[in-house]
C-alpha cells in the first residue's frame, strides 16, 4: 500500500540533510577518508605535475576511437575494484553471521550486495566491452575512425556520469537496498522511500543513454567505414560478434529506459503501474526487465567470443575453423537472446506450457554454443600453440565456461529450477559464465592488445601469477556455492542458522582472497610493465604475429590509424598481406581528415550529472536548470559546423618515416 | 558495393585513392537505427497500455473519458503538419530557402496546435479527477500519449533551431542532412500518433 | 536445537554421521554426503522428482561436456608449440562432416533434454494436483488434500488451515503422506514460499495467488523460508515444517485449537505489520474469508476488493455498489503491532523490536 504524504522538502536542498550522510557507519567513513586521501594525493599529483591541461586536450575532449576506448578501459577496472569489495565484504559477512548478526546491519549489507550486481554489470563489463570495441572494431576494419566520433566522446562521459553517481551514492545518502534489478513492489516509493532506488534508476537512465548511442554508433562504423574489399563475410570474426552485441544494445537498452521511467513515474508521480492496488501490476516489470536483461548477457559475453576467436586462431598460428558457422552461429545467439527471457522467472507460476517453451529456447541456445566451443577445439587442433597470457585465459575460458554453460543449462530445466532458482547454485552458474567468460574474456583482451595500445608487451611473471591466483580463485570461491545451493542455501541472506554451511562459506571467502590477491597482482603487472616499458617494448606493432589488419599498423597507431587504407582480400586480411609480401609504402603520403575534439561532451556528461543529482535528492532547481543547460549546450553545438580538420601530409610523413626508422633499427 | 569490391586486383595492397567517408555519410543510418531504438520505447509503452488499459480501478473507463471529436482533430493537426513539412522537403530539393523555412513555419504551427489541443484534453482529464494516479489505465494512457507529446515538443525545439541554422547558414549539405532527420522523426511521431489514435481511442471508444 | 540439521539424523549412510568439521575436511564425495545436500535427497515426492531431474540432466550433459573439456586438454597439450612432431597444418579451416557432427552433437543432447523437459514441467507442474504419494503409490482416490493457505507478510509467514479452523506464523505442519494443496499470497511484496525437503519454490505475490500441491513422506522436522529477497528482515523470514504421523498431527492441531487468540481481521491487521525474526504465534480461530481479502488487499474495513474492482471494470456495474469507497485504502494509523507474546506462545526471548520498513520513511520528518 502506498503513501501518499511526503515530508517536508527544502526548496534548496531537496530532501538532503546532514542526517543524510552516513557517519553512523564506520566502514563507510573510514572509505570515504581513504578515497579522500587518495583523491587529494591524485588531484594534487596531477596539479603539481601540471597534468591538467594535458589530460583535459588529449584525454577529456579526445574523440579518437582509440584514447575513448582506453578511458572505458580504466573507468571499467576503477570500478571493478569497488564492485569488488562489495564482494568481499558479502563474503566475509556470510562466513562470519552463523548464530550472530555479523558485522554488517541489514541496511548496509543489502545495498552491498545491490551495489555489487549493478556496478559489475553496468560500470565494469560494459564499460570493458564497449572500451575493447571501440578501440579494436575501427583499427580492425581499417578504418580511421568511428563513424560519430563527438558521439562516442558523449557516450563514454554519460557512462562516467552515471559511474560517478553510484560512487557518490556510498558517502551521500544511500544505494537502493532492492538487489539489482529493483523489483517493484519492493522498489516503488512505499517499500523504499529513500535516496537508494532513485541513484539506482537515474545512474542506469543516463549510463544508458551512452550505452545505446554508442552502439548506433559502432553499428554504423561496422556497416559503413569497412576498408574496401572486406565483405562482411570477410570481416574479423570479432567485428562480427561486435557487430551482433551492438544490435542486441540497440534492440535491448530501450526496454531498460522504458521500464526504468515507467518506475520513476511511479515513485516521482504517484502513477499505478507496478503498484499492488488501482490496477498495477508488478509482474509486468519483472517481465520487462528481463526482456532487455537477457539480452543483456549476450551483450557481454559476444564481443568475448570474439576475443577468443581472434586468440585461439592467432596464438595456434591457424585460420579460425568454421568462420561461416561461427557467424551464424552467432547472428543465431542474437536472435534467441529475445526468446528466452521467462526462464529467469519460471517460479512464478505461469503455466507448465509456457515455461516448457522457455526452457526449451534457454536449451537451443547452447546448440550454437556448444558449436563455438568445437570450432576453437578444432582451431587447436593441428595448431602451433603458443601459450601466451592471452591463451592461457582462454583455455581457462573453455574448461570454466563449458562448466557454467552445463549448469546453465540445467537451470532452464523448469521442475529442476524450482528446486535452484534464487539459491546459491544460481549465483555460482552466473558467476561461473560471467567471470569465466566476460572477465576471462577481458583479461585474455587485455593481454593481447596492450602491445597495440601502448607499444610493449605486459609482464609475463605477474601475468601467470595473476593468471593462476584468478583461476584458482574462482574455483575456491564458486564451487562450494553450488554445493551450498544443493544444501537448499538461498542468496541474498544476511544471517544463517544452521552451522554446517559455515566451512563452505569459509571456503569462498578463501576464493574471494585469492581472487583480491590476483586483482593485486594484475596491477603489479601493469606497474611493473610500465616501469619497463623500454625492455619490453615491441616496434613491429605485429608482436603476436597476428592476423587482422590492427596489426598491420604501428603501436601505439598514430592518430589516423592507417597512412594509407589497406585494400582487404581475405578473411584474415594482415596475415595474407604477410603471405604475399606486403612492403610497407615508405612515401607518398597525403593530408588526412579527421575530426577535432571537443569539450562538449564532457560538460553534457557534468550537467547530467547535475540533472541526476537534482532528481535524486528532490532539488528540483537544481534539476530544472542542469536540464535546460544540457539543452541549451546541446544545441550550441549544433551551431558549430567546423568539427574536422586536416592532418597535413608533412606530418604525417614525419610519423611514418621514425616508424621506418624504428622498424630498421629493430631489423638490424 | 561488393561488385566493385571484387574488383581489387589481387597484387594492390592499397587503393589509388584513398576511400573517402564524407562527413555524414552514416548520418541517416545511424538516425535510423536511434528511430528503431525510439520505436521499441513506444513499443513498451503501447504493451504496458496493452496490459493495463483495462484495469480503470473501478473508475471511468475510455468511453467515458475520451471525447473522440477532439482527438480527430488534433490527429488532423499532426497529419496536416506532415504533409507540410513534406512541402518543406520539396523545396529543400529545389534549394528555395525562403519557401523551406515557410512551410517549416506551418510545420512549427501545426504542431503547436497538436500539442495545445492535447494539453486542453488532459486538463480535461484532471480536471475531472482523471488523474495519471486514479488507475493503472490512466496511468499508462497518460505516460504513452504524454511521451508522444514530449517527442513532438522536442521535435518543435529541434525544429526552431533548424529554422534559425537555415536562415543563418543556408541550405548547405549538412543543414539539408538536419532537415532530412527531422523530417523521418517527424514522420515517425507521425505513424506513432496514428497507432495511438487506432489502438488506444477508436479501440478504446469500441470496448 | 532438536531437529535441525546440525547433525543429519535421517539419513543413514555412514558418512552422513560424522560430525561436519571431520566429514566435510576429507574427500569431495564425503563432503556432498555429510554435508547433506537436500535438493537432491529431500523427504517429499515432488522434491524427490524434481532433484532426481537435477541429477538426469547433468549426467546427460556430462555425455558431452566430459569429452570437451578431455578435447581442450588433450589438444591444449598435443599441439603445443613445442611439440615439433604434431602435424600442423596453419591452413586447415573446414570440413563439413566435423561441422555436422558439431552441430549435432550438442542438438541431439538438447532435443533428449527438451523431451525430458516438456514432459518433466507438465508432470512437476505445481498447479497440478499430485498422482503419486511416492514411486509406485497412487494417491488414493477420495483422498481429502491438506488445504493450507500461505501469506507471506513483512517477515514472517502465516499459515491458515481451512479445514481446521486454525492458523501458525513461521510454523507448518503437516500430516505424512497426505498430498497437501498450498494456496499462496503475500501482504506486500514479492518472496518466494520454499521448503528444499517438500518441493520447489514457488513465488508468493501481493494481490496475487499462486498454488503449489505437494506430499512429505518421512516425519521429521524441516527447514522452510523465503527464497525472494524480500527486505530488512528477509534473513529472518524462516519457519519450520514438520511431517507428523497422523497421531501427531491431531495433537498439533488440538495445541493450537488451544491458543488465546483468533485471528480476527483486526489481529491480522495488526500481525501485517513488519516485525523481523518473529517467533511461533498459533491462532485458534480464523476469521472467515480472511486469506481472499488478503489476496484482493481488502481486509482494512472499507477497501474495495480487487476482485469487485475488477468485475467492474469488466463491466459489471454493480460489482463496487455496496462499497463505501472507491479505490485505494486510506494510510492505516500506526498501531501497535502483534507479536509472539499476544498470541499465546511465549518467546522464548523478547521479539526483536519492530522495525519499519525503512528508517527514512516518508512520515519521518528527517528533512530541514
Amino acid at each position: 500500500m502506498q503513501t501518499t504524504t511526503h515530508p517536508a522538502i527544502s526548496p534548496i536542498l531537496g530532501r538532503f540533510t546532514l542526517e543524510s550522510l552516513p557517519l553512523h557507519e564506520p566502514i563507510v567513513v573510514a572509505t570515504f577518508v581513504a578515497v579522500a586521501i587518495g583523491g587529494i594525493a591524485l588531484l594534487a599529483a596531477l596539479t603539481y605535475f601540471k597534468l591538467w591541461a594535458y589530460l583535459w586536450k588529449e584525454w577529456f575532449t579526445t574523440v579518437d576511437h582509440k584514447r575513448i576506448g582506453i578511458m572505458y578501459m580504466i573507468l571499467g577496472i576503477v570500478m571493478l575494484l569497488r564492485g569488488f569489495s562489495d564482494a568481499i565484504m558479502m563474503r566475509l559477512q556470510q562466513a562470519m553471521a552463523f548464530g550472530n548478526e555479523g558485522y554488517l546491519n541489514a541496511h548496509h549489507y543489502d545495498q552491498v550486495f545491490t551495489a555489487h550486481g549493478v556496478i559489475m554489470i553496468f560500470f565494469v563489463a560494459m564499460p570493458i566491452v564497449t572500451g575493447l570495441m571501440n578501440y579494436v572494431v575501427p583499427l580492425q576494419i581499417g578504418a580511421r575512425d568511428v563513424s560519430f566520433p563527438f558521439l562516442n566522446n558523449f557516450s563514454f562521459w554519460m557512462t562516467a556520469s552515471g559511474a560517478v553517481m553510484v560512487m557518490m551514492s556510498l558517502f551521500v545518502g544511500e544505494f537502493a537496498q532492492t538487489g539489482w534489478l529493483a523489483m517493484p513492489p519492493l522498489s516503488g516509493i512505499g517499500f523504499s522511500p529513500g535516496v537508494g532506488v532513485d541513484y539506482y534508476i537515474w545512474s542506469l537512465q543516463i549510463a544508458g543513454v551512452g550505452t545505446l548511442l554508442s552502439g548506433v554508433n559502432l553499428i554504423c562504423t561496422i556497416v559503413k567505414m569497412r576498408a574496401p574489399g572486406m565483405t562482411m563475410m570477410k570481416m574479423p570474426i570479432f567485428c562480427w560478434t561486435a557487430l551482433c552485441t551492438n544490435i542486441l544494445i540497440v534492440a535491448a537498452f530501450p526496454v531498460l529506459t522504458a521500464v526504468l521511467a515507467l518506475l520513476s513515474l511511479d515513485r516521482y508521480a504517484d502513477t499505478a503501474f507496478f503498484t499492488n492496488t488501482l490496477g498495477g501490476n508488478p509482474m509486468m516489470y519483472v517481465n520487462l526487465i528481463w526482456i532487455w536483461g537477457h539480452p543483456e548477457v549476450y551483450i557481454l559475453i559476444l564481443p568475448m567470443f570474439g576475443v577468443f576467436s581472434e586468440v585461439t586462431s592467432t596464438f595456434s598460428g591457424k585460420r579460425l575453423f568454421g568462420y561461416t558457422s561461427m557467424v551464424y552461429a552467432t547472428c543465431v545467439i542474437t536472435l534467441l537472446a529475445y526468446l528466452v527471457w521467462l526462464h529467469h522467472f519460471f517460479t512464478m507460476g505461469s503455466g507448465a506450457s509456457v515455461n516448457s517453451f522457455f526452457g526449451i529456447t534457454t536449451m537451443i541456445i547452447s546448440i550454437p554454443t556448444g558449436a563455438k566451443i568445437f570450432n576453437w577445439l578444432f582451431t587447436m587442433y593441428r595448431g602451433r600453440i603458443r601459450f601466451e597470457l592471452p591463451m592461457m585465459w582462454t583455455v581457462a575460458f573453455m574448461i570454466t565456461f563449458t562448466l557454467g554453460g552445463m549448469t546453465g543449462v540445467l537451470l532452464a530445466v523448469p521442475p529442476a529450477d524450482f528446486v535452484l532458482h534464487n539459491s546459491l547454485f544460481l549465483v555460482a552458474h552466473f558467476h561461473n559464465v560471467i567471470i569465466g567468460g566476460v572477465l576471462f574474456g577481458a583479461f585474455a583482451a587485455i593481454n593481447y592488445w596492450w602491445p597495440k595500445a601502448f607499444g610493449f608487451k605486459l609482464n609475463q611473471f605477474w601475468g601467470k601469477l595473476s593468471f593462476w591466483l584468478w583461476v584458482s580463485g574462482f574455483y575456491f570461491a564458486f564451487v562450494p556455492l553450488y554445493v551450498l545451493g544443493l544444501m537448499g542455501v538461498t542468496r541474498r541472506l544476511r544471517t544463517f542458522e544452521d552451522p554446517s554451511y559455515q566451512i563452505w562459506f569459509l571456503i569462498a571467502a578463501f576464493g574471494a582472497f585469492l581472487v583480491a590477491l590476483g586483482i593485486a597482482a594484475m596491477l603489479i603487472q601493469f606497474a611493473v610493465s610500465i616501469r619497463d616499458r623500454k625492455k619490453l617494448v615491441d616496434v613491429t606493432g605485429d608482436p603476436w604475429n597476428g592476423r587482422t589488419l590492427e596489426w598491420a599498423t604501428s603501436s601505439p597507431p598514430p592518430d589516423y590509424n592507417f597512412a594509407f587504407t589497406p585494400i582487404v582480400h581475405d578473411g584474415d586480411a594482415w596475415a595474407d598481406m604477410k603471405a604475399r609480401g606486403y612492403q610497407r609504402p615508405t612515401s607518398g603520403y597525403k593530408d588526412i581528415h579527421m575530426p577535432s575534439n571537443t569539450g562538449t561532451g564532457v560538460i553534457l556528461g557534468a550537467l547530467s550529472t547535475a540533472f541526476g543529482v537534482g532528481m535524486i535528492w528532490y532539488v528540483w532547481w537544481l534539476a530544472g536548470l542542469s536540464f535546460i543547460g544540457i539543452l541549451a549546450v546541446a544545441i550550441g553545438h549544433t551551431f558549430n559546423y567546423k568539427r574536422d580538420y586536416h592532418i597535413p601530409a608533412a606530418d604525417v610523413t614525419r610519423e611514418e618515416d621514425a616508424r621506418t626508422a624504428a622498424l630498421a633499427g629493430a631489423a638490424a | 558495393m561488393s561488385a566493385q569490391m571484387a574488383e581489387y586486383d589481387r597484387d594492390l595492397f592499397h587503393p589509388e585513392e584513398e576511400p573517402h567517408h564524407a562527413e555524414g555519410s552514416s548520418t541517416m543510418l545511424g538516425f535510423w537505427i536511434y528511430l528503431m531504438s525510439d520505436c521499441l520505447i513506444f513499443a513498451m509503452l503501447f504493451a504496458t497500455y496493452g496490459v493495463l488499459g483495462t484495469s480503470y480501478a473501478g473508475g471511468p473507463g475510455p468511453k467515458e473519458l475520451f471525447e473522440l471529436p477532439l482527438v480527430a482533430l488534433n490527429t488532423s493537426m499532426l497529419l496536416f503538419s506532415s504533409i507540410t513539412y513534406g512541402f518543406a522537403m520539396l523545396n529543400m530539393t529545389e534549394g528555395k530557402q525562403r519557401a523551406t523555412l515557410v512551410w517549416l513555419g506551418v510545420t512549427g504551427l501545426f504542431g503547436a496546435a497538436f500539442l495545445g489541443i492535447e494539453l486542453y484534453e488532459f486538463y480535461h482529464l484532471i480536471h475531472e479527477g482523471a488523474t495519471p494516479q486514479s488507475s493503472a489505465f490512466l496511468s499508462s494512457f497518460f505516460t504513452l500519449v504524454g511521451t508522444h507529446g514530449l517527442h513532438v515538443t522536442f521535435g518543435i525545439i529541434w525544429l526552431v533551431t533548424l529554422m534559425v541554422q537555415v536562415a543563418r547558414k543556408g541550405l548547405i549539405t549538412a543543414n539539408r542532412r538536419r532537415l532530412m532527420c527531422l523530417s523521418l522523426f517527424w514522420h515517425f511521431l507521425d505513424v506513432i500518433w496514428i497507432g495511438v489514435f487506432t489502438f488506444v481511442y477508436l479501440m478504446g471508444m469500441l470496448r | 536445537m532438536p531437529g535441525t540439521r546440525f547433525f543429519p539424523v535421517r539419513r543413514s549412510s555412514p558418512t552422513t554421521r560424522l560430525p561436519w568439521t571431520k566429514g566435510c575436511l576429507t574427500l569431495p564425495l564425503l563432503l556432498l554426503g555429510a554435508c547433506n545436500t537436500v535438493v537432491l535427497n529431500p523427504a517429499g515426492d515432488v522434491a524427490l522428482q524434481q532433484g532426481n531431474l537435477v541429477i538426469f540432466a547433468t549426467v546427460l550433459m556430462l555425455v558431452i561436456v566430459v569429452p570437451v573439456i578431455a578435447l581442450v586438454c588433450l589438444f591444449a597439450w598435443r599441439y603445443r608449440a613445442s611439440n615439433e612432431e604434431a602435424t600442423y597444418e596453419p591452413d586447415w579451416d573446414h570440413s563439413t562432416q566435423l561441422e555436422l557432427l558439431i552441430w549435432a552433437a550438442p542438438l541431439l543432447i538438447i532435443i533428449c533434454l527438451g523431451a525430458v523437459t516438456w514432459t518433466a514441467t507438465h508432470l512437476l507442474d505445481p498447479y497440478r494436483p499430485i498422482e503419486r504419494i511416492a514411486k509406485g503409490r497412487p494417491v488414493a482416490p477420495n483422498t481429502k488434500p491438506l488445504d493450507v493457505q500461505v501469506v507471506a507478510l513483512d517477515w514472517k509467514w502465516l499459515f491458515i488451515y481451512p479445514e481446521y479452523g486454525i492458523a501458525t506464523v513461521n510454523e507448518l505442519a503437516a500430516p505424512v503422506d497426505r498430498p497437501i494443496r498450498f494456496r499462496i499470497t503475500a501482504s506486500s511484496v514479492m518472496n518466494a514460499f520454499y521448503v528444499p525437503d517438500l518441493a520447489g519454490m514457488i513465488y508468493a505475490m501481493p494481490s496475487m495467488e499462486t498454488k503449489l500441491h505437494a506430499v512429505i513422506n518421512k516425519k521429521g522436522n524441516y527447514a522452510g523460508f523465503s527464497s525472494n529477497y524480500s527486505g530488512a528482515g528477509f534473513s529472518g523470514m524462516r519457519f519450520r515444517f514438520h511431517g507428523l504421523d497422523d497421531a501427531g498431527f491431531a495433537a498439533w492441531v488440538a495445541k493450537n485449537k488451544a491458543a488465546p487468540l483468533p485471528l480476527s481481521r483486526g489481529n491480522y491487521l495488526k500481525l501485517e505489520k513488519p516485525s523481523e525474526n518473529t517467533p511461533v504465534m498459533r491462532f485458534a480461530a480464523v476469521a472467515p474469508g480472511l486469506f481472499d481479502a488478503v489476496v484482493n488487499q481488502c481486509v482494512r474495513p472499507g477497501t474495495t476488493c480487487m476482485s469487485d474492482m475488477m468485475r467492474h471494470d469488466a463491466g459489471d456495474t454493480a460489482a463496487m455498489k455496496h462499497m463505501p469507497d472507491k479505490g485505494n485504502a486510506q494510510k492505516p494509523k500506526p498501531e501497535e503491532a502483534l507479536t509472539g507474546g499476544d498470541a499465546g506462545e511465549a518467546p522464548t526471548k523478547n521479539p526483536k523490536d519492530v522495525q519499519q520498513r525503512s528508517n527514512a520513511s516518508p512520515s519521518n520528518p528527517t528533512t530541514l
